[in-house]
């Protein structure tokens, strides 16, 4: 192999990156822009704002002898700087504001609920005494957020006020669901885009290698480089390199963009290491299919919207589209390889997953199976029928 | 690398497409350092015959020597004698015209030094150099033309395939080229030029072959052509052999 040859070609493709602003536009300007908008919309512009959740209290318990204490619990959640308690007087108010997303959470503490607590105070060790009741809790299922985060909330806040911090594995006479681990209070709906948009970005380097093979072939350029001492091994190469340093190039833009609208993943140098490789890997991917399209595709035209046979599912069913997908679409996610590479980002930036984790190793050669086949594939189908 | 013996050798070639045979037994020998026209009516097989002797259509069936070499069993050699200038001008337009040339010339593994000295000397010829920092896009058709001959040409080629290679160009230009294809001859370069400029033929060829439906009907110096045919220049020569209808590109 000539490094020459390799060189000046590649040096040819990134030259064509700046030069072409279509290519620029898709290729750099398009991720930039939308990790910016994506960012500014879902995210936290400099990583300083807190979020707050909006909940509507119905405290049924408000009468009686034992009031003291559910007045006591909304005014513990009250003090929650996360929390915004608005009081209200039946639940069908609040579950009509609920539906209207004007809250993000409806509480109703149960008329027994003081009654309950003090049971436990008075025969803390012996439940067989305890009154037992349950605190409802309505969530607004459209946001991932308020799951995800509000059930551990109110759970810390009963566990602060009530029972005075004594260890979880005391059985309770108040129960609130099974809250989650996860800690979303610090999350913004941009921290679970963002790993989806990195991958987002590659997926338009099918397009553009099509295209960027059909117009070199209409313009007779293919056939040109053909007459000289090239070899097929040699541009093929030379298209790895060029699209490879374009997909990281594409990545580190994103990263920096996404870093400026307050993105603050979880993870050190190794995992940011770990995510370019995958990110590389999931380019060469789409190198291949850029091939195989092209080697469909009859004229560059044509190459643009074949490119979406590979374009769009990988869009759609992997990446930060995903997630707020159908079970069976998301169960379809897996198909793709875009998929993978989200995940695995997701694991590294989001669940601050170490690399060694079965999850991201899985992923990765998941990614790597995938690549080598459709550049393997795509290359052998481009010099057998797609160069003229 | 020079030449071992003819510069091109074409035994009975035959290049049949599905339903249209476009090189029909063709047989013909192009001694080295000889400027040899290849001339014919469109769809004649002219640009076919020189896609086989550069490697980039598979022959059906006959034998090709280029530069000594079979071209399609030691393509790679072959490709390292030879510089190709396409009828269809192939640039990268987003690509300046040095950039160009000197992509072609990496291409050839050029040294850096003898590249810079080729791309500067060709681009004065051709009246490039003040524009050769310019993006081809931004080039007229005439400008594309010289730049696209002088890619073929800048690794100082042994044997030049030149189809068509003055199609689009002012007077000015092609007596450029002209002087420039001239200048190859006296410099023991082989080339193969196909036009359909006759006068182009007779002044610059040293020898002609005239193909029609890929056969070759005619071969000569163009003085022995137009003795032969008792004709005043090529054109006529041409015109009695091809006749006068006109012919639809294949």
């Amino acid at each position: 192999m000539n490094s020459q040859r390799v060189s000046s070609l590649v040096k040819k493709d990134l030259k064509k990156l700046i030069r072409e602003p279509a290519i620029l536009f898709l290729i750099i300007l398009f991720p930039v822009i939308l990790t910016l908008a994506f960012g500014a919309s879902f995210g936290t512009i400099g990583g300083t704002q807190s979020t707050t959740y909006e909940i509507g209290v119905i405290n049924t318990g408000s009468a009686g002898p034992y009031q003291q204490w559910s007045q006591h619990f909304i005014g513990n959640l009250t003090n929650a700087e996360i929390l915004k308690i608005s009081d209200y007087s039946d639940n069908e108010m609040a579950q009509e504001d609920l539906i209207q997303g004007k809250i993000q959470a409806v509480l109703l503490i149960p008329e027994n609920f003081g009654q309950s607590c003090d049971s436990f105070w008075k025969a803390s060790t012996d439940p067989s005494l305890w009154v037992n009741t349950t605190l409802q809790l309505y969530l607004d299922s459209g946001s991932l957020f308020a799951t995800q985060a509000i059930p551990p909330i109110i759970q810390q806040v009963l566990e602060v006020t009530i029972y005075a911090g004594r260890p979880i594995s005391v059985p309770r006479p108040i129960q609130i669901g099974s809250p989650s681990l996860v800690q979303a209070s610090k999350l913004t709906m941009f921290d679970y885009m963002a790993p989806g948009i990195f991958a987002y970005a590659a997926i338009f380097l099918t397009m553009t290698v099509a295209q960027s093979f059909t117009t070199d072939r209409e313009n007779g350029l293919l056939r040109r480089i053909n007459t000289t001492p090239t070899t097929p091994t040699e541009f093929m190469m030379s298209q790895m390199i060029s699209n490879t340093v374009t997909a990281l190039v594409q990545v580190a833009l994103v990263f920096a963009m996404a870093h400026l609208v307050g993105y603050r993943p979880n993870g050190d140098a190794s995992s940011f290491a770990m995510a370019f490789i995958i990110v590389s890997l999931f380019s060469l991917c789409n190198v291949g299919f850029g091939l195989i399209t092209a080697t469909i595709a009859k004229s560059s035209g044509a190459a643009t919207g074949l490119s979406f046979i590979f374009i769009m599912p990988q869009m759609f069913l992997g990446t930060f589209v995903g997630f707020a997908l159908s079970p069976s679409a998301q169960a379809a996610g897996k198909f793709v390889p875009s998929y993978y590479v989200t995940d695995a980002l997701t694991s590294l930036f989001l669940r601050g997953a170490p690399l060694s984790s079965p999850t991201i190793l899985l992923d990765l050669l998941v990614v790597s199976i995938c690549s080598v086949t459709s550049l393997f594939l795509g290359i052998l189908l481009f010099r057998k029928y797609g160069r003229t | 690398m020079t030449l071992k013996e003819a510069a091109i050798i074409i035994d009975n070639l035959t290049k049949e497409f599905e339903d249209v045979t476009a090189v029909d037994g063709l047989s013909l020998t192009v001694e080295k350092a000889e400027l040899f026209g290849l001339l014919g009516p469109n769809g004649a097989g002219k640009t076919t015959t020189i896609n086989v002797l550069s490697g980039l259509s598979e022959p059906t069936s006959g034998s090709i020597s280029v530069g000594g070499y079979d071209v399609w069993k030691e393509p790679h050699k072959v490709k390292q004698l030879i510089g190709v200038c396409p009828q269809d001008t192939a640039v990268f337009l987003y690509l300046t015209g040095r950039e160009n040339v000197e992509l072609f010339g990496n291409l050839h593994a050029m040294p850096k030094e003898k590249l810079k000295k080729n791309a500067d000397g060709l681009l004065t010829k051709m009246g490039l150099l003040e524009d050769a920092k310019r993006q081809v896009g931004k080039y007229s058709g005439g400008m594309r033309r010289r730049i696209n001959l002088i890619m073929a040409l800048v690794h100082d080629p042994e044997i030049a395939f030149l189809d068509e290679p003055t199609v689009g160009m002012d007077p000015q230009s092609r007596r450029a080229v002209w002087d420039f294809i001239r200048e190859l001859r006296k410099r023991d370069k082989t080339v193969v030029l196909t036009t359909h400029y006759m006068e182009e033929a007779e002044e610059l060829c040293d020898r002609v072959g005239i193909i029609d439906y890929g056969k070759l009907i005619a071969l000569g110096s163009p003085a022995q052509l137009k003795a032969k045919f008792e004709a005043k220049n090529l054109e006529e020569v041409f015109i009695q052999l091809t006749g006068r209808r006109i012919r639809e590109e294949l």
